[in-house]
């Protein structure tokens, strides 16, 4: 039962990691319809801000993660800018491998830097963690899980209470009627990218002193938060999250019961399964072809 | 040039380039270049065919590539096999996954289908790494054996060398041939736009899995030729990054075209050869290229010089075989007919009888159900309940092309055409529907000309349908139903859009239609335009049939006039 526990409480700890980037890919596809394939990269350059703030330059932690999420903030708009918006008008697969080509770009940017070598972090906090009985909770995780759902208490709280998120909203809902209406749908747009930018910084901020700061980091986060996506229903935000954390759990169990070196499988093979048999996900979100 | 001709040019021009790299004193180094170049064009021609073609993406060709390298590895090294039979052991082993993976396509597209073939790709790395006993595992496997053939040295480089571009001018020039024929045609059709492909009787799903079979078979024949060319390999070599290589390669050269392929092998084959100089960056030079590329060349090099030719049809124009054994009484017979999605209830009940060699119309105000009956007629969606005997065959429930096949032609609200391609290619897909009784091309060439020539098109038959004039596309869309040879024609809307004299021309198109025999079955809102043309008027609103008769009766019945002048009906009101 410990054990059962144990893995649980860290399967949803990874999980909500890989939920915040989810979380960057829906909102991205439902302001754009884009499928961003370099959300994991945007994990990776916020890990790495906390590398070269705290690390490098030795500056305390609160202040490396007000100028990382600062860095987000402009990393998503020069992303919009570089990598949406030239292509905007254009069907979905030019924006997808544009896309590719900056995950490719920054990815391989920072391998130029700072080599192949994994960077070490110190935890965030000094505290190693809460033992409840047999059971001990991670301080790292329990950061993490808090984070997480405080972030999306706040979104929600944004999306459904401010004019601001409910003008994102109808942006998302339908570009050109929003534009008819006063709405200015570019800039919309760019505080999406702006805000998903620094959300999946928050997820690389969060995991890296878990997991070793590396390049590869980005991709495999991406992956599984894509399957997240799928899991929970394209395009639907309480999904993303369910979807995010039932990963992190099932990789977690996985890799516990059934075998270590196929640990990244049982995402994708969970994905498969969806995708074959409940392609709408759990949540479902409405496809139709009208003639 | 004639094709004929163009063929000769292309196949002397490929024995040249085979003897010059026999020929020439290459370097050890260019050699292996040129052998990695040449055994990835062959992959990327697969894609040239699934994504080119048909429109479908796959994030997953560095996967097929390493079964068919694996396929030759293990059966050189572990099974004792020869080349060939390892290769084909390989090549057998990648189509029938490609062909698992294009069933995916049944329910799936787009970013859907992107993650399915990234998950095959991410699990097949992970298999080629872990499981060591049968892979070697991340070691990978050594002493790869190539072809042993009498007289013929493979052990030589520079001689493999040669029989991989020998195999791939071979391929290329398969791919190049497939575009125009039946089968590439239909790719394009539902790249184009797959609802109206199913329309004019290609079975999509059917062209899907064979674009992904195709495209699998021809990245394992890349992977096996790699194999033995390097004579070792290891999983890292066909990972994930490497299907976004393969990708972008064929993107860069030009998706369209079967040369496209090779340009793009070439040119990224050769690019990081290039870079060099800039040391670790040159990866991060290679991603911001690939963005530019979407940017600034959308239609990737080859697409900077290739045009689409306007040519106009030489040979005088056949006239337009139309008529029909004409049995009297009823040609389709409706009863119930129901369509709902969720709770709305789009079609509610309908019974619709159309009498053999007439022109029935279907009016109703907007939102009564009128479309909605068209696609269940059609075959896009299924009905919820009733029947539809066409022929006194049940026809209720079937597949697009089934009904396309049984003779149903139609044209869309909003048109449809397949705009990459000419007119006269739009209307060749709809004289090719099965059971038209066209058997080869020559014969549906002339019938799409006829088709065009009847609607007035034929001038026009070599433009792109996506440059024509708005009423011309009208015009060809009919052409491409009627090029089917129907027994019964749906229109939707066809004056939607047109200018006077376009409707006026329109109307007497009907007119000649009707005088041919031709049933047709025509939603349209112009009163003027049905007045003239109609036998018989169905009224339907709110997803049921409120009236039904000759034109005059129907236009004085006093629920027709409520539902479209918005009076209340007298029986609701007492």
């Amino acid at each position: 039962m410990t054990v059962l526990l144990q893995l649980l409480f860290q399967g949803v700890g990874i999980g909500a990691v890989y939920a915040l980037v989810a979380l960057g890919f829906v909102l991205i596809y439902r302001a754009t319809n884009v499928v961003n394939f370099a959300q994991g990269q945007f994990a990776v350059v916020g890990a790495y801000g906390m590398v070269v703030t705290t690390a490098d330059l030795g500056l305390p932690y609160w202040l490396g993660i007000l100028i990382t999420l600062a860095v987000m903030a402009l990393f998503g708009a020069l992303f919009n800018l570089g990598v949406y918006y030239p292509l905007r008008n254009r069907s979905f697969l030019p924006v997808v491998i544009s896309t590719i080509g900056a995950s490719i770009f920054i990815t391989n940017i920072i391998l130029g830097v700072y080599g192949p070598e994994p960077s070490m972090l110190a935890p965030m906090l000094d505290a190693p963690g809460i033992s409840l009985g047999n059971l001990f909770l991670d301080a790292q995780y329990l950061t993490i899980i808090a984070v997480t759902l405080a972030l999306v208490a706040l979104q929600y709280l944004f999306f459904e209470h401010t004019l601001l998120g409910k003008r994102m909203q109808a942006v998302s809902q339908d570009k050109e009627m929003a534009s008819l209406l006063g709405i200015k749908v570019g800039w919309m747009i760019m505080l999406t990218f702006i805000y998903s930018a620094m959300l999946g910084g928050i997820a690389g901020i969060l995991v890296a002193p878990i997991l070793f700061v590396s390049v590869g980091l980005g991709g495999q986060i991406a992956l599984k938060a894509f399957a997240a996506t799928i899991i929970g229903g394209f395009g639907d935000v309480p999904g993303a999250i369910v979807g995010g954390i039932a990963i992190g759990v099932i990789e977690t169990f996985g890799a516990y019961y059934i075998s270590v070196p196929y640990k990244d499988a049982f995402a994708f093979i969970v994905l498969f399964a969806f995708l074959l048999l409940r392609p709408s996900g759990l949540f479902g979100e409405k496809v139709s072809q009208k003639a | 040039m004639s094709p004929r001709a163009r063929t000769l040019v292309y196949v002397v021009a490929a024995a040249l380039a085979v003897a010059l790299v026999l020929a020439l004193p290459l370097g050890e180094y260019l050699v292996k270049l040129l052998l990695q170049a040449a055994s990835y064009a062959i992959a990327v021609l697969g894609l040239t065919v699934l994504l080119g073609y048909t429109g479908q993406i796959s994030l997953a060709q560095a996967a097929f590539f390493g079964l068919g390298a694996y396929g030759v590895a293990l059966g050189t090294t572990t099974l004792g096999l020869g080349f060939l039979a390892a290769l084909i052991l390989g090549l057998v082993v990648a189509t029938l996954f490609g062909i698992a993976l294009g069933s995916s396509t049944l329910k799936l597209g787009g970013h859907y289908l992107a993650m399915v073939t990234i998950s095959f790709q991410q699990i097949l790395t992970l298999v080629l790494t872990n499981w060591i006993s049968v892979t070697g595992g991340p070691d990978g496997i050594r002493n790869i054996a190539r072809p042993h053939l009498p007289g013929i040295d493979f052990e030589n480089n520079q001689v493999y060398l040669a029989a991989c571009l020998a195999l791939l001018f071979a391929v290329g020039g398969l791919v190049a041939l497939l575009k125009s024929r039946r089968l590439g045609l239909a790719m394009q059709a539902v790249r184009d736009n797959e609802l109206a492909a199913g329309v004019v009787g290609i079975n999509t799903f059917r062209v899907k899995i064979i674009a992904f079979a195709l495209s699998a078979l021809l990245g394992g024949l890349g992977g096996g030729m790699f194999a033995g060319a390097f004579r070792y390999i290891s999983p890292d070599q066909f990972a994930f990054d490497d299907s976004v290589v393969l990708l972008t390669m064929v993107l860069l050269g030009g998706v369209e075209a079967a040369i496209g392929a090779a340009i793009g092998a070439g040119l990224l084959i050769l690019l990081p050869e290039w870079l060099r100089f800039l040391k670790q960056f040159y990866l991060a030079v290679y991603g911001a290229a690939v963005i530019l590329i979407m940017v600034f060349l959308p239609a990737g090099i080859w697409g900077l010089f290739s045009r689409h030719r306007v040519w106009k049809p030489a040979a005088p124009i056949g006239p337009l075989e139309l008529d029909i054994e004409a049995a009297a009484g009823t040609l389709l017979s409706v009863r119930g007919l129901a369509k709902h999605f969720g709770g709305v209830r789009a079609v509610d009940g309908v019974d619709l009888d159309i009498a053999q060699g007439s022109v029935h119309a279907l009016i109703g105000p907007n939102g009564s159900g009128k479309t909605t009956l068209l696609n269940v007629l059609s075959g896009i969606y299924r009905p919820t309940a009733g029947s539809i005997t066409l022929n006194a065959r049940a026809v209720a429930g079937l597949a697009p092309h089934v009904l396309a096949a049984a003779g149903i032609g139609r044209t869309f609200q909003n048109i449809r055409l397949f705009h990459s391609l000419s007119a006269l290619d739009n209307v060749i897909i709809g004289a090719e529907r099965p059971g038209s009784g066209i058997a080869h091309r020559a014969a549906a060439t002339a019938r799409a000309l006829a088709a065009l020539g009847f609607v007035g098109m034929a001038e026009r038959a070599g433009e792109l349908a996506a440059s024509l004039p708005y009423g011309h596309q009208r015009l060809v869309e009919i052409a491409r139903a009627l090029a089917g040879h129907p027994v019964l024609l749906l229109l939707d809307e066809p004056a939607a859009g047109l200018n006077l004299t376009e409707k006026q021309e329109l109307v007497e198109l009907l007119k000649r239609l009707r005088g041919h025999g031709l049933t047709i079955l025509l939603i349209e809102h112009d009163m003027d335009l049905v007045e003239q043309v109609a036998d018989r008027i169905t009224v339907l609103n709110f997803g049921r049939h409120i009236a039904d008769g000759s034109p005059a009766e129907v236009l004085r019945h006093p629920e027709v006039i409520a539902a479209y002048l918005g009076e209340v009906p007298s029986h609701e009101a007492a």
